[in-house]
């Protein structure tokens, strides 16, 4: 199984596991469309009480803003047809959405809100318009006033490996992102742009765009914000802050290209990009509205999935497991992957051994033997004060190389989540 | 949402690299066998009836503990029995079962299990139950008097215990090659530096224990050794002699690189290792033991926690 990744006999050092290229032959992203109802999850809890301003059985057009509550926030629909229910969709870490389903017409209708505004890119119409485009493009860290970001990065690699969705996106939509990058520039007044993109592909922009490029290293996880941070900009994130912080946003080259398509056609982008791995491990592209169940996508592509498999909505090291087939694509799923019960990895409870591979492999040079002491008993400030769990980025690379298989990066992941429950709790309480 | 399908959820990475505490256990007990063999070799079948005895025991020592605790049984895991070889390993081939069986209860139960087994034992469990027999039986597990019966073709001499009664005239006629290729008296795994350092090397290309300790540990050793035998060559010997002689090369690569009792970060291995080593030759040249290398570890395991407090920041640490 090409799945699995297993160490070398003699393997004196730490994994090397590298980010993958798109493949030289790579046939054109397979167009899908969805066979029945699209579902688009707005993070808004259903409200007994309030009466929802979409209706069951209401018409809407591709491209059209649905807000729940009427509050700023919303979704946009990714198919012209006829909302068939409205229901509470639970989340993991406590989120609570609301899906709202739609039944896709035959004809398709746009809607035309962008097209009044599009000649005039500003970052309220973007605000009002485009904050669910494909590739997640967190518009609202834009508008932040406290935090100024002065540095644009464009991502045009990818997170996680086996993945080329963005790199994809950066050799074949070119033309969106420099305009995406200058409606950018124009609507928020940053002025320096950095283009991530491979190592080796760095030449091949010579002269003609609208950033500074920059090779990123190969070898995983080097293309994480925060290590791109310390590793391209010499800027170490300070624990338990982000990169905006600092001034730098990071935006995937997908959501940008939305973004440059969106302001020059006036037609909001509703097709996501997905790096699809089935069990064979050889990967295809797929581009299916935002909403289209996992399911139609994987079964395009003929890949049968079995009782006890795993449908991760992301690549292999930080990927989400997904429950059922009727999980929507969302504006940041970059990829899909099968694993096959027999290859999936599962944890287990027994205790550290203080091998310390954890140590020498973690990219942020945390004590993890340590940290997981505290994090098993459930001491997360503790973790946080005394062994850096802030500083962790999230790779995965130590649940990777536990040799008593902890589930290290979900320990953390929690640990992280409740600390800060617990802080947004505590101004009720006091 | 109607389920369908079940699909198996968990929590990322999906991958995994292989490794398993069964695994990591399997190949240090197979580095250990050939040096293990050996000493049945050299001893005869009381040697293999102490590390048979040695390595059962401590197996079901741990299964009997995990049942009267309620904890999950454990022995599948292997490392019960990789305690009881490398026990069995600095053993006299002589000792009684009822001693063999003594240590095995110590080295599992009380310095293991009771601190809450795998991972969690502050000391070598092998180095403690070494250490508590030679405090309690003395006579037992001094080579000399255990081998007093034993017939060999070259001198039938503890080397170390030699050199501390009669000075370095009493090793003159030791060879260095003699000693590296296991024509010594010694313990029964502990005596073929050859097939020590074999092992030891194999674990460290399969990156199951780190260089660092090991080599830190023999330089330790040898530096100590050097500036004892500089002030005084009649008295103390050569580095080469402590470096073949007794645990020596048992303790660089089995013993100090046990995972739970030594630490893990670069520098902190680099003074463990030489710090063990360095107190493992002064015990021998001015302790009361002519070979208390075991205390030496248990020093060192007593400094780990202190030790892995010097580590490199981390990535955005505020201070």
């Amino acid at each position: 199984m090409t799945m699995m990744r297993s160490k070398a006999f003699f393997g004196m050092g730490q994994p090397r596991m590298e980010y993958t290229p798109v493949p030289p032959r790579i046939d054109r992203p397979e167009s899908i469309r969805p066979t029945g109802p699209v579902t688009l999850l707005h993070l808004r809890p259903t409200e007994a009480s309030a009466i929802p301003n979409v209706k069951i059985g209401e018409t809407v057009k591709t491209g059209q803003k649905l807000s729940l509550y009427g509050t700023g926030d919303y979704v946009t629909s990714s198919v012209s047809g006829t909302v068939t229910a409205l229901a509470p969709f639970p989340g993991s870490f406590g989120r609570n959405y609301t899906a709202i389903s739609i039944a896709p017409a035959p004809a398709e209708v746009h809607d035309d809100g962008l097209l009044a505004v599009h000649q005039d890119p500003s970052l309220t119409a973007a605000l009002d318009f485009l904050t669910a485009v494909p590739g997640m493009p967190g518009l609202k860290r834009l508008s932040d006033e406290d935090r100024p970001l002065k540095t644009l990065v464009v991502c045009g690699v990818d997170q996680d490996l086996l993945v080329f969705t963005q790199q994809y996106v950066l050799g074949a939509r070119g033309h969106d992102i420099q305009n995406g990058i200058r409606m950018l520039q124009k609507m928020t007044g940053i002025e320096e742009v950095v283009i991530l993109t491979r190592r080796e592909a760095v030449q091949g922009y010579g002269g003609h765009c609208a950033g500074r490029v920059m090779g990123v290293d190969h070898l995983y996880p080097s293309a994480m914000p925060q290590m791109v941070m310390a590793g391209l900009f010499g800027r170490e994130v300070p624990a338990g802050r982000t990169c905006e912080d600092l001034g730098y946003c990071f935006m995937s080259a997908e959501a940008v290209a939305s973004i440059g398509a969106a302001f020059s056609t006036g037609r909001i982008p509703v097709n996501k990009l997905i790096t699809v791995i089935p069990k064979d491990g050889v990967p295809r592209l797929a581009e299916a509205p935002i909403g289209t169940p996992v399911g139609d996508v994987l079964k395009r592509f003929g890949t049968a999935v079995g009782e006890g498999d795993r449908i991760v909505a992301g690549g292999p090291m930080r990927g989400v497991a997904l429950f059922s087939l009727d999980y929507p694509v969302q504006p940041d799923t970059d990829a899909l992957m099968v694993l096959d019960a027999a290859a999936a990895d599962n944890s287990s409870d027994y205790p550290c051994i203080n091998c310390g591979d954890c140590v020498r492999v973690c990219p942020a040079r945390m004590q993890i033997n340590l940290l997981v002491r505290y994090l098993e008993a459930g001491k997360y400030a503790d973790a946080e004060e005394s062994y850096d769990l802030n500083s962790c980025v999230e790779c995965g690379l130590c649940s990777y190389v536990c040799v008593s298989k902890i589930p290290i990066l979900q320990y953390i992941v929690l640990a992280k989540h409740e600390l800060a429950r617990m802080r947004s709790t505590e101004p009720i309480n006091a | 949402m109607p389920d369908k399908q079940k699909l198996v959820v968990s929590y990322a990475p999906f991958w995994h690299n292989g490794n398993r505490v069964t695994d990591r256990s399997l190949q240090i007990f197979l580095a250990a066998t050939p040096a293990a063999l050996f000493g049945v070799y050299r001893f005869g079948l009381s040697a293999l009836g102490v590390l048979a005895l040695s390595v059962s025991s401590a197996v079901l020592w741990e299964l009997a503990f995990t049942r009267v605790a309620k904890r999950p049984v454990s022995v599948g895991d292997g490392t019960a029995a990789v305690i009881g070889l490398l026990f069995g390993m600095m053993l006299p081939a002589s000792l009684p079962w009822w001693a063999v069986l003594t240590g095995t209860f110590i080295a599992i139960v009380v310095a293991r299990q009771i601190y809450g087994g795998i991972g969690a034992n502050p000391f070598n469990p092998a180095a403690v139950a070494v250490a508590i027999l030679m405090l309690a039986w003395k006579q037992r597990m001094d080579f000399d008097a255990a081998l007093v019966n034993f017939a060999f073709d070259f001198s039938s001499a503890f080397p170390l215990g030699a050199v501390k009664a009669f000075g370095t005239d009493a090793i003159k006629e030791l060879s260095l090659l003699d000693l590296f290729i296991g024509r010594q008296v010694g313990g029964i795994g502990s005596i073929c530096g050859a097939l020590l350092l074999a092992g030891g090397i194999y674990l460290i290309l399969r990156g199951i224990i780190r260089w660092e300790i090991p080599v830190a540990f023999l330089a330790g050793v040898a530096v100590t050794a050097a500036v004892f035998h500089a002030a005084d060559p009649l008295k103390f010997a050569p580095p080469a002699f402590h470096l073949l002689t007794g645990l020596t090369l048992f303790g660089a690569f089995f013993l100090a690189t046990e995972d739970a009792s030594s630490p893990v970060n670069f520098v902190p291995m680099l003074i463990f290792g030489a710090a063990a080593g360095a107190i493992a030759v002064f015990i021998r040249n001015i302790g009361v033991f002519a070979e208390g290398l075991v205390f030496a570890i248990l020093v060192g395991n007593l400094i780990q926690p202190l030790l892995d407090k010097i580590r490199p920041n981390a990535l955005g640490k505020v201070n």
